[in-house]
């Protein structure tokens, strides 16, 4: 199938001469949920406003659903809708009017119906006749939402769609993401909470200094990077590892009180009965013990600092 | 074309306007009458007529002509500025239009805008003095295109201004004194020769000597003259236009 969104060599510098973007090249698939992270100033905002037709590439190639973002600017940017990072809106008019208004812009009749559809999806129904400055941060931006929707595009990108959003509105939102995805729109998200990305996308990209490092199955960077540990808690603290258990990966933490053992989720075998085998022969008892996961916001950490 | 667009610009713009109908139909009366108070009764009871033309029916076109410059400049300038102001400029930027869609949507509804206020100060006049107009189709024409003309340089202030003074300065600073010493409420002629040359200079002079033809059928200045002055500075505007979209410039970075 062919990708809805293909970006090729771009790169955007800035008048400042600051590089924003370094030859960046990015296929996203039809339907998927691609989530975008980064560090502030990554250039996040850059490729998402390149794409949208708000920045003017310095170079290279962009075609969204089959078109060129500027030889063909009217049908790929149809195919688009945006909910920016900053809270802009109108402040006089009313929701109504203001998601009404994008869905003229986008060059399609009016269609109170689907409005309607969107602003009920959005719990905003109610509020359809108050002017936008009454609203809340949280509510404005669910307008920039119904407006980005309002003329019912294939693509949406989602600027830090939750920043500043309370937890109930959060998952409101990550619910109404996952219905679009089941409609086949393509949802491109970037976001600053990790477990957004964890939770939602079905693969994910990394940027960093405006060059993609990183863009993978979200199940398959957390298998191939996450690792396990395991840790033991033991009823006598230990000095040194005893030669016998030289073998395994481990670590002595908290002052010798603990045993750490670090294992690969991809392996075919953990190694745990032959290290549980080799501490009761060494003599080792432990009180407790647990296993942890490392997440993706572990991987994001260890991989934007590995390139610092 | 993507008439959804303009309609929705344009929509969105007189949508401005009735909300603060109030204001925007409300003072153009009030200062009209005020002006006829003034300068009709006051000034027009020592200068009996101009040029044939009682001065209370005189100051007519002139007073039209201010409004339409000012409220054309003011209302396309605004228009602009502010969704560039408030960052909703994205929308625009990001939405399948072309740059004259765009531009058809501002400046029509800032256009529009000024002729309705125009008529508005019409009306009122006609409550003080006997109208008549000489060349009806001439007088709605020159409405036009001054309206479009100045509406697109409202456009371009508003699209070169990076701050609320800015997009004061100009009608401020030069338009208003060029529409009082363009001849609004007298005739070129009644000026010394010095500085009737000097008048030559301000464009403002033509538009309203060719406004006032098309009351009463004279004019400071030839018919041919003021219609070619006028399409200079409307060819000028939509160059200014075209340059500014064609490279991005204060829209995008
Ligand atoms: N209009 C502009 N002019 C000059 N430099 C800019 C402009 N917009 C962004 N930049 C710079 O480009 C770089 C990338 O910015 P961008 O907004 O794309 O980052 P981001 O990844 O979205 O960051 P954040 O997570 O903070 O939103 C930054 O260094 C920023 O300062
Ligand atoms: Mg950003």
């Amino acid at each position: 199938m062919q990708p809805i969104i293909e970006i090729e060599n771009l790169s955007k510098t800035y008048a400042s001469g600051l590089a924003a973007l370094s030859e960046v090249s990015l296929t996203i698939r039809r339907g998927e949920i691609f989530a975008l992270l980064g560090p502030n100033g990554a250039g996040k905002s850059t490729l998402i406003n390149v794409v949208c037709g708000i920045v003017t590439p310095t170079s290279g190639q962009v075609r969204a659903n089959g078109h060129d973002i500027r030889a063909d600017y009217r049908a790929a940017r149809k195919a688009i809708g945006l909910v920016p990072q900053e809270l802009t809106t109108d402040a006089f008019e009313t929701v109504w009017d203001t998601v009404s208004f994008t869905r003229g812009l986008f060059g399609l009749r009016k269609d109170p119906a689907h409005i309607e559809r969107v602003l009920r999806d959005l719990s905003l129904w109610e509020k359809r006749d108050s002017r936008i400055m009454t609203l809340s941060g949280g509510m404005k931006r669910r307008v920039l939402i119904a407006k980005a929707l309002s003329h019912e595009p294939q693509i949406l990108f989602l600027d830090e769609p939750t920043a500043g959003v309370d937890v109930a509105l959060r998952q409101d939102m990550w619910r109404l993401v996952r219905r679009l995805r089941d409609q086949g729109v393509t949802v491109i998200l970037t976001t600053h909470y990790i477990e957004e990305a964890e939770e939602m996308a079905d693969r994910v990209g990394v940027i960093r200094g405006g060059r993609i490092i990183l863009v993978e199955e979200k199940a398959e960077l957390m298998r191939k990077l996450g690792r396990k540990q395991l840790t033991l808690q033991l009823q006598a603290p230990l000095a040194a590892l005893p030669e016998t258990l030289s073998g395994f990966e481990l670590e002595l933490a908290d002052g010798g009180q603990e045993l750490v053992y670090t294992y690969d989720t991809q392996g075919e075998r953990t190694g745990i009965t032959g290290l549980l085998t080799a501490l009761s022969a060494a003599g080792i008892r432990f009180s407790d013990l647990h296993t942890s996961q490392s997440s993706l916001e572990d991987i994001f950490v260890d991989l934007v600092k590995e390139r610092a | 074309m993507n008439w959804h667009a303009i309609r929705a610009i344009y929509g969105f713009e007189m949508a401005r306007f009735w909300r603060t109908s109030m204001q925007s139909i409300l003072a153009p009366v009030i200062s009209t009458s005020l002006y006829f108070v003034v300068f009709g009764a006051a000034i027009g009871s020592r200068v009996s007529a101009v040029d044939g033309v009682p001065y209370g029916l005189f100051i007519v076109p002139g007073l039209m002509m201010l409004a339409l410059l000012t409220q054309s400049i003011s209302n396309a300038s605004f228009g602009i500025y502010f969704p560039r102001f408030a960052g909703t400029i994205y929308e625009i930027l990001s939405a399948p239009i072309s740059p004259a869609e765009v531009v058809v949507g501002y400046v029509g509804a800032a256009a529009s805008k000024s002729i309705l206020i125009g008529l508005i100060i019409l009306a009122t006049s006609a409550l003080f003095v006997p109208l008549h107009i000489e060349h009806p189709v001439w007088m709605v024409a020159f409405l036009l295109l001054t309206a479009i003309t100045f509406s697109l340089f409202g456009f371009v202030i508003g699209l070169w201004a990076d701050g609320f003074e800015k997009l004061q300065l100009v009608p401020l600073l030069i338009v208003t004194p060029l529409t009082f010493l363009g001849g609004s409420f007298y005739a070129i002629e009644m000026l010394p020769p010095f500085w009737r040359a000097v008048s030559l200079f301000n464009p403002v002079v033509y538009l309203i000597s060719a406004f006032r033809w098309a009351f009463f059928g004279k004019a400071d200045v030839s018919l041919g003259l003021s219609v070619a002055m006028t399409c200079l500075f409307l060819a000028l505007c939509l160059g200014l236009v075209t340059y500014i979209f064609r490279t991005g410039y204060r829209l995008k970075s």
